[in-house]
């Protein structure tokens, strides 16, 4: 292999590596304080990169913007403040917000919502994360004194639910994505003076280095979170003793929702850069990176965060660089993530940062 | 300040706390003695909202059973639960600002870690060091520190020597006469009878599952029957 070429797969590898990270980060979180596997993720994946094709590509209708806002808005301020207790300033700017918004454009101007790219973004993430919320009340809360296979058999339910929902809604046919012009000109670097030969050429798009770079200040900051901060120090807690975290004051059905939140709003914002970089959506396109992430997360020792971060980088790497090496293997490329699980399973069950499973799953 | 009134306590089938009633008075020191499985555990469980119960706990004029732990400690009740129960990977001062998950005075929590740490030099030493690797003493310190940080005005306290050695049995003792002279109420749960009922300004003595005797301190101390039951 060329110089220029290894440069190029090096940095398709940080980019996949860096996606299927983010979204493990959501299955060992969840993994981590409800030893439940959250097989909704992937399909919570797909959902953000919808959300963003909507409101940027095929305009959704902008009281459809405002019902999808009020409803957030609905489960943020029912699960973090709680109702029958006094709202919160933002509660009722949000509510102004989005009821303005559903009287002018449902009655008044009917018309498309179209907003910048960028709060474009917001908004999907923002929903996105409402919806793992949801799901959480939904369909995992009503079980926590349940056996857990129940709520992992809920989990597979939701996935299928949320999968069919999404043929229903959006159609199945898979759609293509726009890519913004700016992020896929590429730069070009010529490695001439290294190798010797003028052809030594590496292309290299802005997206190619965004990716990466938003991925990690996201985990940056949910490190900073988790760390940090009050509630991060409650999920810590929680994780190893729920009942003498309560006793502490801290109420877990909040911080098990912030947890779901926080994942999904990763899992959207993975999900709209992945439909960046492979342009093209549809509804069960979460289904392969969801599993391969949640093997990513396995093989990093799930319920470790940096285990998720390492699982997901190296998950990416191998990806790529065998295909790499090994042209002639790329009809397997998605066959590699599982060996890999099952290798793992085998060698070392607990991964590579994985403390002692508990029970078996 | 609290009361606790003909509370029924079920596990299952099993009837482990059988119509206890308990005064705790503002202020005071009430300890429970009892032998293993007697049921003072589940009693003070129940009070911290952990188990569910049948009968009343008189908070301030409200019924308190059933409401969930979480809300129980806001209300200014704290429980340093039987077996420590610290966060091994949480560092000492972790599960310290842990048990003041409910404060928001941040000037006030700073006040009450040094504060702890004065009470426990030891955990001083060892403020970022995970709570796992303590030893059983210093844990045990910890979880008594912890239940402090709450700034309750009861404080449940179950088991507090258990696995210490006597001259830290001592200073805890120390520290629970401390904690009560700064106008706390506590209540104390023990299997070192004679220490506790020294201590203690009320005790009561459990016996699968009800109260079988009654009074202060010092009284129980001279009883006849308490001296062969829990004082060998
Ligand atoms: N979670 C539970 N499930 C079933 N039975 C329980 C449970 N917790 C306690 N019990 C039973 O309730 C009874 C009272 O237990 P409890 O822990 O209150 O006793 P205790 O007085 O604190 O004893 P010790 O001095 O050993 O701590 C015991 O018979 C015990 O077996
Ligand atoms: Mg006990």
């Amino acid at each position: 292999m060329t110089l220029d070429m290894f440069i190029q797969h090096l940095f398709n590898a940080l980019a996949l590596g860096a996606l299927y990270g983010l979204i493990a980060i959501g299955y060992t979180m969840v993994y981590g304080i409800l030893r439940l596997i959250n097989f909704a993720h992937g399909d919570i994946f797909m959902l953000g990169a919808y959300l963003v094709f909507f409101s940027t590509i095929a305009f959704m209708p902008a009281w459809v913007a405002a019902l999808l806002l009020g409803l957030t808005l609905i489960i943020f301020y029912s699960t973090f403040v709680g109702f029958g207790k006094k709202p919160p300033v933002w509660f009722w700017a949000g509510v102004a917000l989005a009821a303005g918004m559903g009287c002018y454009y449902g009655f008044i101007a009917p018309t498309s919502f179209a907003p910048p790219w960028l709060l474009a973004v917001a908004f999907a993430i923002v929903v996105t994360s409402a919806i793992g919320i949801s799901v959480d009340r939904v369909a995992y809360k009503p079980l926590r004194e349940a056996p857990r296979i129940s709520a992992l058999i809920s989990a597979i339910g939701v996935s299928f639910f949320i999968e069919s929902a999404a043929v229903v809604v959006f159609s199945g046919l898979p759609r293509p994505v726009r890519q913004p012009e700016a992020m896929v000109k590429p730069f070009i670097f010529s490695l001439e003076s290294i190798t010797g030969n003028a052809d030594s050429l590496v292309r290299v798009t802005p997206l190619a280095i965004i990716v990466p770079v938003i991925s990690i200040i996201l985990i940056a900051g949910l490190l900073w979170i988790i760390y940090r901060t009050k509630p991060g120090l409650a999920m810590r807690a929680i994780s190893k003793d729920i009942e003498t975290t309560r006793l502490m004051g801290v109420s877990v059905n909040k911080v098990i929702a912030m947890t779901f939140g926080l994942g999904s709003a990763l899992a959207a914002a993975a999900g709209i850069m992945w439909s960046l970089r492979y342009p093209q959506i549809f509804p069960y396109m979460g289904m392969m990176p969801g599993l391969k992430a949640f093997i990513a997360a396995v093989f990093g020792g799930i319920g470790s965060i940096p285990g998720a971060m390492i699982g997901g980088a190296m998950l990416g790497f191998m990806e790529i660089f065998i295909v790499a090496f090994f042209p002639e293997l790329s009809g397997y490329r998605d066959a590699f993530a599982f060996i890999l699980l099952i290798v793992i399973l085998l060698w070392k069950p607990t991964g590579l940062m994985g403390e002692k499973l508990r029970e078996k799953i | 300040m609290l009361k606790v009134d003909d509370l029924h306590v079920y596990y299952g089938g099993i009837h482990a706390v059988k119509g206890v009633s308990l005064n705790i008075p503002q202020g005071h020191i009430v300890t429970l003695i009892g032998a293993n499985g007697a049921g003072k555990s589940s009693t003070v469980r129940t009070i911290a909202g952990l188990e569910k119960g049948r009968g009343a706990i008189i908070h301030k004029g409200e019924n308190i059973l059933g409401k969930p732990a979480e809300d129980i400690v806001r209300r200014g009740i704290a429980l340093s639960p039987e077996g420590r129960r610290i966060l091994p990977h949480l560092s000492v001062e972790e599960n310290l600002r842990l048990g003041a998950y409910i404060r928001n005075d941040k000037d006030g929590i700073a006040k009450d870690i040094e504060w702890v740490y004065s009470l426990f030099p030891r955990l001083k030493e060892r403020a970022w060091q995970a709570g796992g690797t303590l030893s059983g003493g210093e844990q045990q310190m910890l979880a008594v520190g912890r239940a402090l940080m709450s700034n309750p005005e009861l404080v449940m306290l179950d088991e507090p020597s258990l696995g210490l050695a006597p001259l830290l049995v001592k200073e805890i003792f120390n520290i629970i006469g401390k904690v009560r002279d700064m106008g706390k109420t506590i209540l104390l749960i023990e299997q070192n009878a004679f220490a506790a009922l020294s201590i203690a300004n009320y005790a009561y003595i459990l016996e699968t599952g009800s109260v079988v005797l009654e009074g202060p301190g010092q009284e129980l101390l001279r009883n006849p029957m308490v001296k062969e039951a829990y004082l060998g």
